[in-house]
């Protein structure tokens, strides 16, 4: 009797164990980042970060009880060993989705490669407005902004805060950043303050150990204004020896990436220059620093790293969101223990969201829609480095082309008043 | 183009042909003496770099006066030549001496890709900046522009007085006329009683402390980062072989040619700044294959 009890029960218990058998042991991931080369000062914090919300989410229980595992890819080792670990690490280790990448040239490859393979793509942190203007995907979104929105914050911030300057050079990196970031930044420019002259164009090598020369000249230029969208060690550089020889004391910097070296930069970097963040990115974050999901990340990442967490962090933050919500989402809506594929992908669409920042949310394109945080370096005595005031964070909406129109060409039709018309907060610090 | 911009094109020029300049003297020296092409030189320059600023932030932590940084340059320097240079031609190089040069250039080259790693495990990926040196120096303006006085004194003089310094010891002393000697006949200079291995060593050591050198004086300057090793392998390699591999005089003149060319090409051109130094190599070795003071030699068999 007791064996026929058990038997049925078993029996009983069959088809239940065969549909939770949907439910993976694990949810695996995959992320590409910079863990070698210049471009790991962002790859690296990224990966710790991500190491921090996957602990905590998994102690949480993971989602749905499902835990989340991530295997790192380095984007560091080239295009052509990066593809092929994606494509293994999407294919034989069976990730269900992928987070790529950090470069705007990976994604390039890797955004038609994930559409290929069918496999459910984040892009978490490369700028490249391209993407889903020149073509359009199913598979892949994207939960930040792009460079577009980046630099037309920059702008409008600029134009705003110092609305009499008349002359501009600009100190770029010479690869595919620098030159597209300074194509939309003058692009803006011409129509939105047409008097103002470019008087120096510069771009040296991607990685250059010395700006003397380029100084020398900005010195002998005296722009009212100097721009770099240049980044990590060439940052340093260019504003550590810029500071040396006193031509931040002339010129106003405007410097759209610099919230990522303001810890590096210590009192290299003085007060009155405009500094962004590539979203609204900030260990100080106006609006955010008093919740108590932001403080309590902020002092695990200190623990963790002993520095104070960038841009790309907040990035992952919200790539690690999107993924999450989305799942929820679709466990949700579907009445499923686990999410199919098609179930997943109709809850990135138009998926809101909240990383580290403001909340976010998907475009009809894939396209994140981004807040946008820029301010002014303060030495305000409190921290051994540069900190924000007069912060404004600009809406992402009025910062993005409308769906199916080009960055350079919507630009091209935009006027003066442009910036008035952004939605924008101001915070004194 | 005016008097002005000429003369702050000058000054850049010369400031950063210094820097190359002392790198490629260690480079052209080796050659110069041992035949080979040391890879590895670029390795050495970036440790240079990390361990001053390493040093530098250590004793400034401690309390002590920024001047210091300018002796524990020179302390990093030699700790990198005699710790990483010593066994590396000692260990390695010494073995390979009569094998092909294409092995020679794998051997220096995996050197390099070692010590690339050594300097990310050791040091991490982060850039780091320690410019005490530059900073304790000052400014001086010249023509309503700003220049350090590091920069722009001090690293041509350090330039300088290496070149003259260098030249004297390899024809005024001893052991530089034993380097000389070796350097002339290997064989015959063995056979009156010169211990070719140690002047090979001593050599080596020497260049690799050059190496070092440059590192450490490009530290303030700079941010120190991976990567910048194969930066300046490169750089310096156009300057030695665009004078003649071996010529240090030569190597002079072509870090000036090279450091002008690229900080006219900024003020008049700057689209090709970045190329300015290959193709002042490219144009020369088009013209004379062995470099600017190379000499042709008969090949021994």
């Amino acid at each position: 009797m007791k064996k026929l009890l058990l038997t049925t029960a078993i029996c009983v218990a069959m088809p239940l164990a065969a549909m939770a058998a949907d439910k993976p042991e694990a949810l695996k991931i995959g992320m590409t980042t910079f863990l070698t080369g210049p471009a790991s000062v962002f790859g690296v914090p990224a990966r710790d970060a991500m190491d921090i919300f996957v602990k905590n989410l998994n102690a949480e229980g993971g989602i749905n009880g499902v835990p989340v595992e991530v295997t790192y890819i380095d984007e560091g080792a080239g295009a052509e060993a990066l593809t092929s670990e994606y494509r293994r690490v999407a294919e034989t280790e069976g990730a269900e989705v992928m987070l790529a990448s950090i470069s705007s040239g990976n994604c390039q490859t890797l955004a038609p490669l994930a559409e290929d393979l069918k496999v459910p793509n984040l892009m978490w942190d490369c700028g490249t407005q391209r993407i889903f203007e020149e073509g359009s995907y199913d598979y892949v979104f994207r939960p930040q902004g792009n460079a577009t929105s980046e630099m037309l914050a920059a702008v409008a911030y600029l134009l705003k805060t110092h609305p009499d300057f008349k002359t501009i050079a600009v100190v770029n990196q010479d690869y595919a950043w620098g030159r597209d970031s300074w194509d939309i930044f003058r692009t803006a420019l011409e129509v939105m303050k047409p008097d103002v002259k470019v008087v120096g164009e510069f771009f040296p090598k991607f990685g250059a150990p010395d700006f003397s020369t380029e100084i020398s000249r900005l010195q002998a230029l005296r722009p009212d204004v100097v721009l770099s969208t240049s980044w990590g060690g060439d940052l340093d550089t260019f504003v550590q020896q810029a500071f040396q020889r006193g031509l931040m004391n002339n010129s106003t910097f405007v410097l759209p990436l610099a919230e990522s070296s303001l810890e590096r930069l210590g009192s290299s970097l003085p007060a009155g220059h405009v500094v962004g963040a590539r979203g609204d990115h900030y260990f100080l974050h106006p609006e955010r620093r008093d919740d108590a999901d932001f403080q309590s990340f902020m002092k695990q990442y200190k623990e963790a790293t002993g520095d104070i967490p960038v841009y790309s962090v907040f990035h992952a933050s919200q790539a690690f969101a999107a993924l999450k919500t989305a799942y929820e989402k679709a466990i949700a809506d579907n009445g499923v223990d686990w999410p199919d594929e098609d179930q997943l992908l109709a809850a990135l669409k138009g998926l809101e969201f909240q990383g580290l920042g403001r909340s976010l949310h998907m475009r009809e394109d894939n396209q994140g829609v981004e807040s946008q945080l820029m301010g002014t370096s303060a030495q305000a005595g409190e921290y051994p480095f540069a900190t924000l005031e007069n912060i404004m964070i600009f809406d992402g909406e009025g910062l993005l082309p409308p769906v199916g129109e080009t960055s350079i060409d919507w630009i091209k039709g935009l006027d003066a008043s442009f910036v008035d018309g952004l939605t924008v907060k101001t915070y004194e610090n | 183009m005016d008097l002005t911009i000429f003369l702050l094109a000058l000054f850049d020029g010369i400031s950063y042909a210094a820097l190359v300049f002392i790198v490629a003297l260690g480079l052209t020296l080796i050659f110069g003496v041992m035949r080979i092409l040391n890879v590895a030189h670029g390795s050495l320059y970036a440790i240079g770099a990390y361990a001053t600023v390493s040093l530098t932030g250590f004793v400034l932590s401690l309390g002590l006066a920024p001047v210091l940084s300018f002796p524990l340059m020179l302390i990093s320097a030699v700790l990198v030549g005699v710790l990483l240079g010593g066994p590396i031609e000692w260990l390695l190089l010494r073995r390979i001496y009569d094998k092909p040069e294409v092995l020679q250039l794998l051997v220096t080259f995996a050197v390099f890709m070692i010590l690339e790693d050594v300097q990310r495990l050791v040091w991490g990926t982060q850039p780091y900046f320690q410019a005490s040196a530059l900073q304790a120096l000052g400014n001086v303006t010249l023509f309503g522009v700003t220049y350090t006085v590091y920069q722009l004194i001090l690293l041509s003089v350090v330039a300088m007085g290496l070149l003259f310094g260098l030249r004297f010891f390899l024809r005024h002393t001893v052991i530089g006329k034993l380097i000389l000697a070796t350097t002339e006949d290997r064989e015959a200079a063995q056979s009156i009683g010169i211990d070719a291995d140690r002047v090979f060593l001593f050599t080596f050591i020497v260049g690799a402390v050059l190496a070092g050198l440059g590192g450490a004086l490009a530290s303030p300057t700079t941010s120190i980062l991976p990567g910048m090793g194969a930066d300046m392998i490169v750089l310096s390699f156009a300057v030695v072989a665009t004078a003649g591999l071996g010529q240090i005089e030569g190597a002079a003149v072509a870090a000036l040619l090279i450091g002008l060319g690229r900080s006219f090409a900024i003020y008049v051109w700057p689209e090709v700044a970045v190329l300015v130094p290959y193709l002042i190599m490219v144009l020369v070795l088009l013209v004379r294959p062995q470099g600017l003071f190379g000499t042709s030699v008969a090949r021994k068999i």
